[in-house]
């Protein structure tokens, strides 16, 4: 079943400022659904608008098949996790998460259960007289989660809650995120500007751009089939090279540079091929390249060069041996992605 | 705070001998005097003083006059301070709220602030009026005929009304600026687990905003015991017997009306020793001005 439906959103600020346009989202029982876009493309603002904190200008939120654009965040069944955790800095680690299940009428006893139960789920039981001020950056975030997690709710929303820690913590909360996301089985929405951590935990992303959906698809169709050169360019690090080039007779020109790949499309495209995706060799069939810089990341290294006037970037494995000047790229017609120059579709 | 290096290790203290020049002049010569001429009996036409140990003390505290200032004062203080901090506080969670218009709001709020205390005063004289003031006609309403001057209580209430207005915007500015510190998160995580406003307010809103209304607390104190002198002054000018006052105003009329140099001295270095127990509550309470973080 469909834990959340979002009909055709739209929000305006009251300064005019147009943040969400007509954007249509589904998120199904037990899935984890990412929102990501680049700063300032309405992922913060649609994530509240499905917690109430923003009012829907247009369009519907349908939460467990109820529309709930009326309701107020207390009774919309719904936690959130903040980026910068938002936690009662005069309570007790206890009271932060006892507070809404109090204002709910809850008896004391299951208020007791349940924030114990989520103490120990979290590692945090040992903490709960302290204060927030008294604990650690990943300290504070667990009981951020455990604040969520004692309310029972239908839908999770992270607001990228992992962006104040350090690399290391981030990477493992985010395992631990994911983790009790699949344990609990609830239906969580997670915005972050970050596409690794938008890969590594979606069931679903969401690709937003300009308050406008790009794509949306598993971790594995937005990286194979990216719909737009934003998707392509946003998704996958490094990112997809695009260079403009010219379809014609089945074949693709590149500068002075023919691929034959036996399409039937013509005209202006944008020829985009992923880094990882082209072999690089000194000799052979292939897109030839006149290598530059060449960075060593450790497993791996970057080649950067040019293909006729237009930067290009490959990687290769570290264990091969580094290209020469001029050096040759052997690409298989699958791994190519076409896109229309204007609209940036995918052809 | 930064260090500095001075080449001359005079000059540090010549930087600093102007102003200990001017606590010296006003602030430490006129207080050792007070302390001095409270322990004599002065004459006011002939200037001659005769020591008389602590009677000025002990006269003062007996005389009932001391005794229903003292009372009237401490009632004063008391409403002034939590009438002025309950209504800046209603004030500016209001303006907390408001949006658009906030600054016009915050400035018209600010300008009663800018009144001088005597102004003020007279601006009470106004309103209270026996003929031409408003509030008295609206009082009026009610069947209570307010009479200044002549009625100790009316008078009294009077009084409190103005100096309480005076202090509103004072409060009103501190509580909203309070009320923008709590960071927004802070104010969402608690409408998403907390449905009432009411009770986010007395469960979130006032209990972060405690440091603030301590130390406010404080300066109230201080303001409705010393700063209110002005107001005072002018609302009571005209019949300083019969009327409410407080116990600075008092040390006024006993020194400067009643002649009493002697008396008056006492009840300044009671009022001395106030001082000193009000702003060491202050600075401890700005020293450990609770940061949560
Ligand atoms: N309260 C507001 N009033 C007016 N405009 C706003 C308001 N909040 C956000 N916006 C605008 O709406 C757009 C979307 O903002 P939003 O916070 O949703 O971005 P975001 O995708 O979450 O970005 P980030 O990754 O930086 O958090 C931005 O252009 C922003 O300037
Ligand atoms: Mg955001």
């Amino acid at each position: 079943m469909t834990t959340l439906r979002i009909k055709n959103a739209v929000k305006r600020y009251p300064n005019g400022a147009l943040a969400v346009e007509g954007v249509s989202v589904d998120v199904e029982d037990g899935e984890l659904c990412v929102f990501v876009g680049p700063s300032g493309c309405g992922k913060s603002t649609l994530l509240r608008m499905v917690a109430g904190l923003e009012d829907v200008t247009e369009g519907e939120v349908e939460l467990a098949g109820r529309v709930v654009n009326d309701l107020e965040p207390a009774d919309r069944n719904i936690a959130m996790v903040f980026q910068n955790y938002a936690l009662y800095p005069h309570m007790s680690v206890r009271k932060n998460l006892a507070y809404g299940l109090k204002n709910r009428g809850t008896p004391k006893a299951e208020i007791e259960a349940k924030v114990q139960e989520a103490a120990e789920l979290l590692q945090i039981a040992d903490y709960l007289d302290r204060r927030p001020g008294q604990l650690s950056g990943g300290q504070r975030q667990r009981v951020a989660m455990g604040r969520a997690i004692v309310r029972d709710p239908a839908i999770f929303l992270f607001d990228e809650p992992l962006s104040n820690l350090d690399a290391k913590l981030r990477n493992q909360m985010r395992l631990e995120i994911k983790k009790l996301q699949r344990r609990l089985g609830v239906a969580a929405i997670y915005v972050t500007h970050d596409q690794v951590e938008a890969m590594t935990l979606a069931d679903k992303i969401v690709v937003l751009n300009a308050g406008k959906i790009e794509q949306i698809g598993t971790p594995a169709e937005v990286y194979g089939n990216p719909a737009t050169t934003f998707v392509a360019s946003f998704i996958g690090a490094p990112p997809m090279n695009l260079i403009p080039a010219e379809a014609e007779n089945g074949a693709i020109r590149l500068g002075d540079q023919t691929l034959n790949l036996g399409l039937d499309h013509r005209g202006p495209v944008t020829f985009g091929l992923r880094p990882e995706r082209a072999h690089i060799g000194a000799s052979g069939e292939g897109l030839r390249m006149e290598t530059g810089v060449v960075e060593e990341l450790g497993a791996i290294r970057l080649v950067h060069g040019r293909v006729g006037p237009h930067e290009i970037t490959v990687t290769q494995n570290a264990d091969q041996p580094i290209p020469g000047a001029e050096a040759v790229l052997r690409v298989e017609a699958s791994d190519i992605h076409l896109f229309d120059a204007e609209t940036g579709r995918r052809v | 705070m930064k260090k500095a290096q001075f080449s001359n290790p005079w000059l540090p203290y010549a930087l600093l001998a102007p102003q200990m020049l001017i606590i010296a002049i006003f602030f430490l010569w006129p207080a050792a005097e007070a302390i001095r001429s409270s322990f004599y009996l002065e004459d006011p036409f002939f200037g001659n003083a005769t020591f008389v140990g602590l009677q000025n003390y002990t006269d003062a505290f007996r005389a009932s006059d001391y005794q229903r200032t003292a009372w009237f004062t401490a009632l004063f203080v008391t409403l002034v301070s939590l009438l002025s901090l309950a209504i800046g506080l209603m004030l500016a969670v209001s303006a907390d709220r408001v949006l658009r218009g906030q600054s016009s709001y915050k400035t018209l709020l600010m300008w009663v602030y800018a009144i001088a205390p005597p102004v003020a005063g007279l601006i009470g004289v106004m309103l209270f009026d026996q003929h031409i003031g408003p509030l008295v006609d609206f009082f009026a309403l009610f069947g209570w005929e307010m009479r200044l001057g002549v009625n100790y209580w009316d008078t009294g209430i009077a009084i409190i009304i103005v100096s309480t207005w005076k202090q509103i915007p004072y409060n009103f500015i501190f509580f909203l600026s309070g009320l923008q510190s709590i960071p927004n998160s802070v104010k969402e995580a608690a409408r998403i687990d907390c449905r009432s406003e009411r009770r986010r307010f007395w469960t979130i809103t006032f209990p972060l905003l405690a440091p603030t209304s301590f130390f406010l607390l404080i300066l109230n104190i201080t303001y409705a015991m010393f700063e209110t002198f002005g107001t005072i002054d002018q609302m009571v000018k005209d019949q300083p017997g019969n009327s409410p006052v407080t116990l600075v105003y008092k040390v006024y009329r006993d020194g400067f009306r009643g002649n009493d140099l002697g008396g008056s001295a006492a009840q300044s270095v009671v009022l001395m020793v106030l001082v000193l127990i009000l702003t060491i509550v202050q600075f401890r309470l700005i020293e450990r001005r609770v940061h949560y973080n």
